[in-house]
This record gives structure tokens, C-alpha cells and sequence, in this order.
């Protein structure tokens, strides 16, 4: 079982390792384990800081992870809530449709996206990135699931005191399903994070660019020096690492939920 | 949200009541609509209204550089052109094949879980361990798999040389090898999430089905075939569809790895269409594309549905 495990981090560990490294030093056979000489401080700086700046990409990647984040939430557990919790005649089917986009290849989209960003001016910018993964069917269905936990009877007994369905969610319905909001956070938060085909199609300026597409940019550009991409890689990986780090139990246990109940 | 405040009435008591009820009603559809709408309208815009379009352009012939003038309708000739498109028809083959890194990782996860799911000691270590390919980001993953086949001096090479291999294959230089290598990323970016799942499927399944069947002598490989297998068919259902219709949307890899190649070797569906559409900026073409691609998803999912009650134990 430690075998197997290797296998999965030792990419991992080499990617660490080699960020380290004087380039010269990267393929020496037998792998150096631990560098003989180290280069860790320059390849960082010329990564954070050099041609391609990824303190710039690392702005930009937190606040299009964060505002899609917080709208994304926003808008499922409305919705979820909506769908859940409020009987109205056309609700069943407005759900079944939403539902049914779920099955939609986003890549067959893509190209009226594109037609219609580049007619609305919504091309080449956060903004237009950010609404693209905003309205997350998967979001809708997943905190819907756990609205329909909630007990009626909570709901009901606050309606007899006049309370509306806007001071219901928010007091009442909200605070009881928080960490299931909370998980689908962290993981539209990672997701967001890694995306590469929407910022690779819907981004052109070099300045607005994510982590994860600076990344592969960076790669082209550089061209072989490898102890600096995997400096990039290592930053890349970085913050992710360290959300799933704090929410690991969120993450495995909100993945584990959506598959076993399919 | 806006509570309908009503007002007393004291003479013709049913007809008052049921215009409460009527505005009760009308006020839980208003407040109902208000809850879905933004989501509603972030779906018709985006995902709606573009597949739409989609099927919509993909009966024309138009591209950026034409302008909206020189939008011409084209009728079936895209698809009978995609009929005679080789590297469009090698993408389906090569599509096809990648769907074999479905069953493969599914097997293998399920060993993992159910030998991590009897582990005591470290079990949460082995998942997080697992579990970093899929968490990481794919291009810096993919970018660390790119350095690692390196042909001539890269460290895999260099190892298989070590011991006795004289001509290590290129990997993903190498066009008979390229759209294995991929495959064998994506079975190890893949293993980790299928196994989290299985072993919340493994932790559902009741204890005393095992030990019923401890009773009556069954071995190890009795259980595990008569009881958690069938007793994970749902979590299998579930792992199947989403893995197949997962390898369907394919993308990063071969964009930063192969970009289909070398000579279309690893060109997917989704490489040829977003190379089509926004590197020829052949937009109807795409599009036409698109469609096939979505009827495939289409299909796959309506086939799994029919097929599921065949196998799968509810």
C-alpha cells in the first residue's frame, strides 16, 4: 500500500525537487533526491517575478476563483432553495430543464459563447470568465438535495409567524445546510482554479491571463528550462494544495455524497 | 420575501377565502421564480440559447473573418463534409480507444478502496496521497508528465535504460505510444476521485451482510463477488457514466502535452473542434462538430439508462 502511494507522490516530489535545482542538474541519472546544488531562491524570483510575472497571474486567479465562488454559491443555493422548498406549479419543470443542461457537453457551446462574448464586448475580460462558470447546474442540484433535508415543520412554524420565504432562507434554511454551501464552495473554488479551456478561449491579453494558462504559456515561452517550470508548476499547485489541506473532509466527503448518491 | 398581507373580510366567507388562497398561491409562484431566476436566466443565456445556436450554425458556412455578411446557409454540407473528414473520423477512433481508461481506473480504485477501507492506520494519509493528481492542476500536472517521458534524457527513460531496456519508447513523442501515454496519465489523474467515491460506496454497504456470510463459511472472494460488488452497482452506474462522458470532454492533456499529435495521433474530439473553431476559426464547421459531440454524450447517457436496470441492484 506505501508502494502504491509512492507511486502517486513521487511525481510530486521530483516537481518539488527540481524547482530547487540548477537547470544543468535536472536529468542527472541517478535522480538527486536532494539537490547537490541549490538554485531554489533564483528560479522562484525569476518565476514570481521575471517575463511572465506570477504574482500578476496569481491576483488575477484569486479574484476570478473568488467572485465566481461567491456568486456561484449564491446563485445555486437560491436556486436549490427555490426548487426545494417553494411549491410552484412550474417549478418541477424549470428543474427537469435545468437538470437536463447538466448532459450538455460545455465544449459543444463554446463556439456560440464565443460568437456572442465577442457581440456583447464580453470577451477578453474577468468579468465575462467569471459569468461562464457562474451558474453551475451541478451547484443547483447538489445544495437542492440538502434543502429538501431541511424539516418542513422548521419552515412552516416561521411562516405562521409572517416570516417570507426571503427571511426563511436566509435565518432558517441557510444556516442549517452552511457546510454542504461550504463544500460546494471549496470545490467551485478548486475547479475554478484549474480551468484552462474557458481562460484559454474567452482570454487573449497577456496581463488578464489565469495561473493555470500562464502556466502552459509559460512552458512554450521559457522553452526547456525546466527548473523553472516546475518552480511554476509548484506555484501553481500551491494554493490548492493548501484549500484542500483546510476543507479535505468538505471535499472528499461532498465528492463521496454526489457519488453514491448518484 | 413579500408576504401577501390579507385583509379580513367579513361577509361571503368562501368566496374571500378562496381569493386568500389564489393570492397565497400567486405569491409562492412570484417568490418561487425570484429564487430560480437568476439561475435560470445564467442557464438560458450561456448553456440554452448557445446550444441552440449550435445546432443552428451548424447547418452554415461562416467564419470571423467574414463578418455577418458573409453568413451563408449551408444546409447538410458540413456534415457530409465531417463524413469525409479523416482527421475528424481519427479523433472518434482515437475517442473510442480513450474510453478503455474508464474501466481500467474503475478496477483499480476498487481494489485500492477496499484494500484502504480495511486499513486502520493511515487511512486518511493514503487518501489524501491518492487523491493529489486530481486536486492538482492538470497543466502543471501535465507539464511535470511531459519532463518525466522526456524521450532521450528524461528520468523514466533514463530508468527503463538502467535496467536493460535498450529503445524505451518516445511516449508521447512516439505516435504509436502518444495516446497511450495519455491514457495512462488520465487512469492516474482519475484514481484518486473513483476511489473516494467507492469507499463512501464500501462504508454504505451493512456489516452484517459480512458477517451472515462469515457464518455460513464464505471466503474472502465469495464476499467480495457476491456481496460488495453487487452491492457498489450503483456507485459503478454512477462512476461509468460520469468516466465515459468525462473522457468524451477530454482537452487539457492533449492541449498541453500533444496538441493532437504527433501526425493526429492523440487528436480528440474536443482538440478538433476547438482547433477548428478557433485556430481555423471555421465556425459552422465547429459547430457541426459540436453537435456530433453532443449527440454522443446523448447517446451514451440514454444507452447507460436502458442498460442500468440489467445490472445495477437499487
Amino acid at each position: 500500500m506505501f508502494a502504491i502511494s509512492i507511486f502517486f507522490l513521487v511525481p510530486f516530489i521530483w516537481m518539488l525537487v527540481t524547482s530547487f535545482k540548477v537547470e544543468t542538474d535536472v536529468f542527472t541519472y541517478p535522480i538527486q533526491w536532494i539537490p547537490r546544488r541549490w538554485n531554489a531562491v533564483h528560479n522562484y524570483k525569476e518565476v514570481w517575478m521575471g517575463q511572465y510575472p506570477f504574482y500578476l497571474y496569481y491576483l488575477n486567479s484569486i479574484k476570478i476563483s473568488v467572485i465566481t465562488t461567491l456568486i456561484s454559491a449564491t446563485v445555486s443555493a437560491l436556486a436549490g432553495y427555490g426548487f426545494a422548498k417553494i411549491r410552484f406549479a412550474a417549478g418541477k419543470w424549470l428543474f427537469l430543464l435545468v437538470l437536463a443542461t447538466y448532459m450538455i457537453p460545455m465544449q459543444a457551446v463554446q463556439v456560440p459563447q464565443f460568437v456572442l462574448y465577442r457581440f456583447l464586448g464580453l470577451f477578453d475580460s474577468h468579468f465575462g470568465l467569471i459569468l461562464i462558470s457562474s451558474f453551475s447546474v451541478l451547484g443547483t442540484f447538489m445544495l437542492r438535495q440538502f434543502f429538501m433535508g431541511v424539516h418542513n415543520d422548521f419552515l412552516e412554524s416561521a411562516k405562521m409567524d409572517g416570516a417570507g420565504h426571503g427571511k426563511i432562507f436566509l435565518y432558517i434554511a441557510l444556516p442549517l445546510v452552511k457546510p454542504a454551501v461550504a463544500t460546494y464552495a471549496i470545490m467551485r473554488f478548486i475547479w475554478t482554479w484549474n480551468d484552462y479551456q474557458n481562460p484559454l478561449i474567452f482570454l487573449r491579453t497577456d496581463h488578464l491571463f489565469t495561473v493555470t494558462l500562464a502556466m502552459s504559456k509559460f512552458t512554450t515561452v521559457t522553452g526547456e528550462i525546466y527548473s523553472l517550470i516546475m518552480a511554476a508548476a509548484v506555484s501553481a499547485i500551491l494554493p490548492l494544495l493548501l484549500v484542500f489541506i483546510i476543507g479535505q473532509k468538505s471535499v472528499i466527503n461532498g465528492i463521496a455524497l454526489g457519488g453514491v448518491k448518484g | 420575501m413579500n408576504t401577501v398581507s390579507v385583509i379580513p373580510q367579513k361577509a361571503a366567507p368562501a368566496p374571500a377565502n378562496k381569493r386568500k388562497k389564489s393570492a397565497l398561491k400567486r405569491s409562492e409562484t412570484l417568490a418561487g421564480f425570484l429564487f430560480v431566476s437568476p439561475m435560470l436566466i445564467g442557464v438560458t443565456v450561456l448553456v440554452l440559447i448557445p446550444i441552440l445556436a449550435t445546432f443552428a450554425l451548424s447547418f452554415a458556412d461562416w467564419n470571423f473573418i467574414m463578418g455577418l455578411r458573409g453568413f451563408k446557409w449551408a444546409g447538410a454540407a458540413n456534415f457530409v463534409k465531417l463524413l469525409d473528414d479523416d482527421v475528424f473520423k481519427r479523433s472518434i477512433i482515437n475517442n473510442m480507444l480513450f474510453l478503455l481508461v474508464v474501466p481500467v481506473y474503475m478496477l483499480v480504485s476498487l481494489i485500492l478502496a477496499v484494500i484502504i477501507d480495511h486499513f486502520v492506520y493511515w487511512k486518511s494519509f493514503f487518501k489524501v496521497a491518492y487523491f493529489m493528481p486530481y486536486i492538482s492542476n492538470i497543466v502543471a500536472v501535465a507539464v511535470v508528465w511531459q519532463v518525466l517521458f522526456q524521450p532521450s534524457y528524461g528520468p523514466i527513460n533514463s530508468f527503463l535504460q538502467a535496467i536493460g531496456i535498450k529503445h524505451p519508447p518516445g511516449w508521447i513523442a512516439d505516435p504509436n505510444f502518444a495516446l497511450v501515454s495519455l491514457m495512462m496519465i488520465t487512469v492516474w489523474i482519475s484514481i484518486g476521485f473513483n476511489m473516494v467515491v467507492y469507499i463512501a460506496g464500501l462504508q454504505s454497504i451493512p456489516k452484517d451482510l459480512y458477517e451472515a456470510a462469515d457464518i455460513d463459511g464464505a471466503s474472502t472472494w465469495t464476499k467480495f463477488t457476491r456481496i460488495t460488488v453487487p452491492l457498489l452497482s450503483p456507485t459503478s452506474f454512477f462512476l461509468l457514466v460520469t468516466g465515459i462522458i468525462y473522457s468524451f470532454k477530454a482537452f487539457d492533456l492533449v492541449a498541453v502535452l500533444t496538441q493532437g499529435g504527433p501526425i493526429n495521433s492523440t487528436t480528440l474530439m474536443v482538440w478538433d473542434l476547438y482547433y477548428t473553431a478557433f485556430r481555423d476559426l471555421k465556425i459552422g464547421y465547429a459547430s457541426s462538430m459540436g453537435v456530433v459531440l453532443f449527440l454522443f454524450v446523448f447517446a451514451i447517457t440514454g444507452i447507460q439508462w436502458i442498460v442500468q436496470k440489467k445490472w445495477v441492484d437499487y
